[in-house]
């Protein structure tokens, strides 16, 4: 009874978030429906007794599939306003294909009878009443199939190889952090001390200094602050309304310490 | 469990594991030649195992090791080794130079093996997906190319298509014979008096997928265009260790689990083989790019292959094995030529780039010369010696129209063979050729031996391959 009571829960709130999954305007909610919906269709796993498909449900759906939807729909500016056009027009058609697979689907399954001979069949039967069925596809897979297991783990392995290998590429204008050059950097690299007049203002004294120098030494050589970049930044500078000039010898500061 | 048996699988998928990571350590650009040659020493060790891997059947039926498997696994590992020297002298100017390409090719021929001592048709489709998924990245690898691009691709979309087939073919097996096994489907098709039709279907989408993979009329579509845009080595190596794989699952599959029925699916074979090789000599005669005529040759040579399939004897199965054997040698021999034909530093794949080539490198002219022969099948070389056997096998088979539309299609396909040949030695000069490296040219001289004096040769492979299909048909 309490169990009956239990499974018609789960499935109402299964079918019912299934259709906000469809029905809900904002695509985050859709998404926000279907992780419910999981959840549902693993307790729904749960009443029937397989345990471990239900955690698998939880964890791969819901931990990956769904979180990758979300990611998706927030990341990606998809037009989903676009894409729910012409809802009104194919309805109609949408109805018709779907209540055909309603009948077909009845009347596959109104016809289903299960042979008499069923529960004597001796790999469907539970080798002990007490062994959980996890630990009976554990045994399956990871004992009897352990080969087939560690196959598969080198099909997936190749597929990891070759989705480095085709779109790995190295550029080498990005800025990439050399960690090591970084922390032997020491404020004289960085940092320059002005005399600096009161009243007078940095402009006055050539403006703020941008130090080429430490941008070489953070960088990882052949990239920032190569020759083609100093090209580059002097023909900007020298276009760019204020212009950055080195300050003279003499402004620079003696009693920086 | 004797999990000894598949030491040889275990030590290649472990020094793969390692040369990747070797790989990765060095620096790059300089990774791809030692991870090569590192790649090179695992598989003539893993060749050297599976010499001496004991008989049986191990990890719960699934992996068999019989003298069969044993045939196929050396002869994909020969053919891979083969085809990754070949990749060694052009590697920068192919774009496959990064260490992940010898890697690729390990892993797609532990594919190979994994299919070649199948047990059950969960290992096929495994062994069959790590061999493809590796070989449609290999086609894609220098992807700067549109012409890679477009090869890898559609091998990956029509491969999925047939790896679907396959699948669905395994499912409707398992479902009217009740077991993944092949002992067990044997049990099953010998005790039934009339076959369940499901099974029947499931078996023709069993062999749908596998001729896919072997590139077989009427599903060829995609062969000349992945050989012409995948880079040569790996047209060489695709051409060698997967077909060998697929031939090993086709055979191995047919004769066992199959095998008591074989009526019902000899007539299918005959006409696919038919057809190929019809196809493969009539669609070649226009072909002006050596790598699309390569294609339709394979093709051809896959039917010729079949006919050992078709008549359903050990006979005939020792006759497609040795037919395997000089194919492979002939075809990674006609593929050094094609790497070393580069002009100026660039690729040229025209047959008329040819041109004089008997002049101005007489023995790589003379090498191609004795390929092209061979596949066309003149007698004292290689080519000659696999056609007789699968003929003599289909004659024996009582299957006549059969061998007799081989033999017109081999005079048919002589013709384009010999036209390269003419083209070398008696059109007007091109322009030279660059010199070819030292590895291509060990290649290409030493598979022009093999194919030379394969009659030395003929009666260990012949002995071999008997034993190989002796295995088979218990």
């Amino acid at each position: 009874m309490m169990t009956q009571i239990v499974f018609y829960v789960f499935a109402a709130v299964l079918v019912l978030s299934a259709t906000m999954v469809v029905c809900a305007r904002n695509p985050v909610h859709s998404v926000l429906f279907l992780i419910l919906a999981f959840f549902n269709a693993a307790g729904l796993f749960l009443i029937a007794g397989a345990e471990f498909l239900a955690m698998t449900l939880v964890i791969v759906y819901v931990g990956a599939v769904a979180v990758l939807f979300l990611f998706v729909v927030m990341m990606l500016d998809v037009n989903f306003t676009r894409m729910r056009e012409g809802v009104q027009r194919y309805a109609p058609i949408g109805g018709l294909v779907g209540g055909v697979l309603l009948v077909e689907l009845v009347m596959a399954f109104a016809r289903w009878r299960s042979a008499s001979n069923i529960d004597q069949i001796a790999h469907l039967v539970p080798s002990s009443p007490t062994r959980t069925n996890t630990a009976a596809l554990g045994d399956v897979i990871y004992t009897h199939y352990i080969f087939l297991f560690q196959s598969c783990a080198l099909v997936l392995l190749v597929a990891m190889i070759g989705a480095i290998v085709l779109t790995l590429r190295d550029r080498p204008s990005g800025r990439r952090q050399n960690i090591d050059r970084q922390h032997d950097r020491v404020p004289h690299d960085s940092l320059e001390m002005l005399q600096v007049p009161l009243g007078a203002g940095v402009a006055a004294q050539g403006g703020f200094l941008r130090p080429h120098e430490s941008y070489d030494v953070a960088a990882v050589p052949g990239t920032y602050g190569t020759e083609a970049w100093r090209v580059r930044e002097a023909t900007e500078e020298t276009q760019a309304v204020l212009v950055v000039t080195k300050p003279a010898e003499s402004t620079k500061g003696k009693g920086d310490a | 469990m004797n999990w000894t048996l598949a030491l040889p699988e275990i030590v290649l998928a472990l020094s793969g594991l390692a040369i990747l990571l070797a790989g990765v350590m060095q620096k790059r650009g300089q990774a791809f030649f030692s991870c090569t040659m590192m790649t090179l020493l695992a598989l003539v060790v893993t060749g050297i195992l599976v010499v001496l891997a004991p008989d049986g059947t191990g990890y719960g039926h699934v992996f068999v090791n019989d003298g069969f498997a044993r045939f196929m696994k050396v002869l994909s590992l020969t053919g891979a080794a083969l085809s990754l020297v070949l990749s060694v002298g052009y590697a920068r100017e192919m774009e496959i130079d990064r260490f992940e390409f010898p890697v690729l090719i390990a892993f797609s021929t532990l594919g190979t093996m994994i299919m070649a001592s199948s047990g059950n048709l969960m290992t096929l489709f495994v062994g069959l997906e790590l061999s493809s998924l590796a070989i449609y990245i290999l086609c894609a690898f220098a992807r700067d190319r549109v012409t890679a691009a477009e090869a890898g691709l559609k091998y990956f979309v029509l491969g999925s298509l047939a790896s679907g087939l396959l699948l669905y073919g395994i499912s409707l097996a398992y479902g009217f014979g009740g077991t993944l096994e092949y002992a067990g489907l044997q049990q099953a098709v010998r005790g039934s008096a009339v076959l369940p039709a499901g099974l029947m279907v499931g078996i023709v989408f069993v062999l749908v997928g596998l001729c896919f993979k072997l590139s077989m009329v009427p599903f060829h579509m995609w062969t000349p265009d992945v050989y012409q845009g995948a880079p040569s080595p790996v047209t060489a190596y695709m051409a060698g260790a997967p077909k060998v794989a697929a031939f090993a699952v086709l055979l191995r599959v047919m004769a066992g689990p199959f095998g008591s029925m074989t009526p019902q699916w000899q007539l299918l074979i005959e006409v696919v083989s038919a057809a190929s090789m019809l196809f493969g000599a009539l669609a070649a005669i226009p072909q002006v790019n050596i790598k699309r005529l390569m294609a339709y040759s394979s093709i051809g040579h896959m039917g010729y292959a079949m006919i050992g399939l078709a008549a359903g004897t050990a006979e005939g199965t020792r006759g497609t094995l040795v037919y395997l054997v000089t194919y492979l040698f002939m075809n990674v021999g006609a593929f050094a030529g094609i790497v070393a034909m580069r002009r100026k530093g660039h690729a040229v794949s025209r047959i008329s780039d040819l041109a004089g080539l008997g002049r101005s490198d007489p023995g790589l002219a003379l090498a191609m010369a004795v390929f092209m022969f061979s596949m066309a099948g003149a007698p004292p070389l290689a080519g000659f010696f696999g056609k007789l056997m699968v003929f003599y096998a289909a004659i024996n088979a009582q299957l006549y129209a059969l061998a007799a539309i081989g033999i017109i299609s081999s005079v048919i396909g002589a013709y384009y063979y010999v036209r390269v040949v003419k083209v070398m030695f008696f059109d007007a000069p091109a322009p030279a050729l660059d010199r070819m490296p030292v590895s291509v040219s060990f290649v290409s001289v030493g598979m022009g031996i093999v194919t030379v004096f394969f009659i030395v040769g003929l009666g260990p492979v012949a002995t071999a391959a008997q034993a190989a299909a002796g295995a088979l048909f218990r």
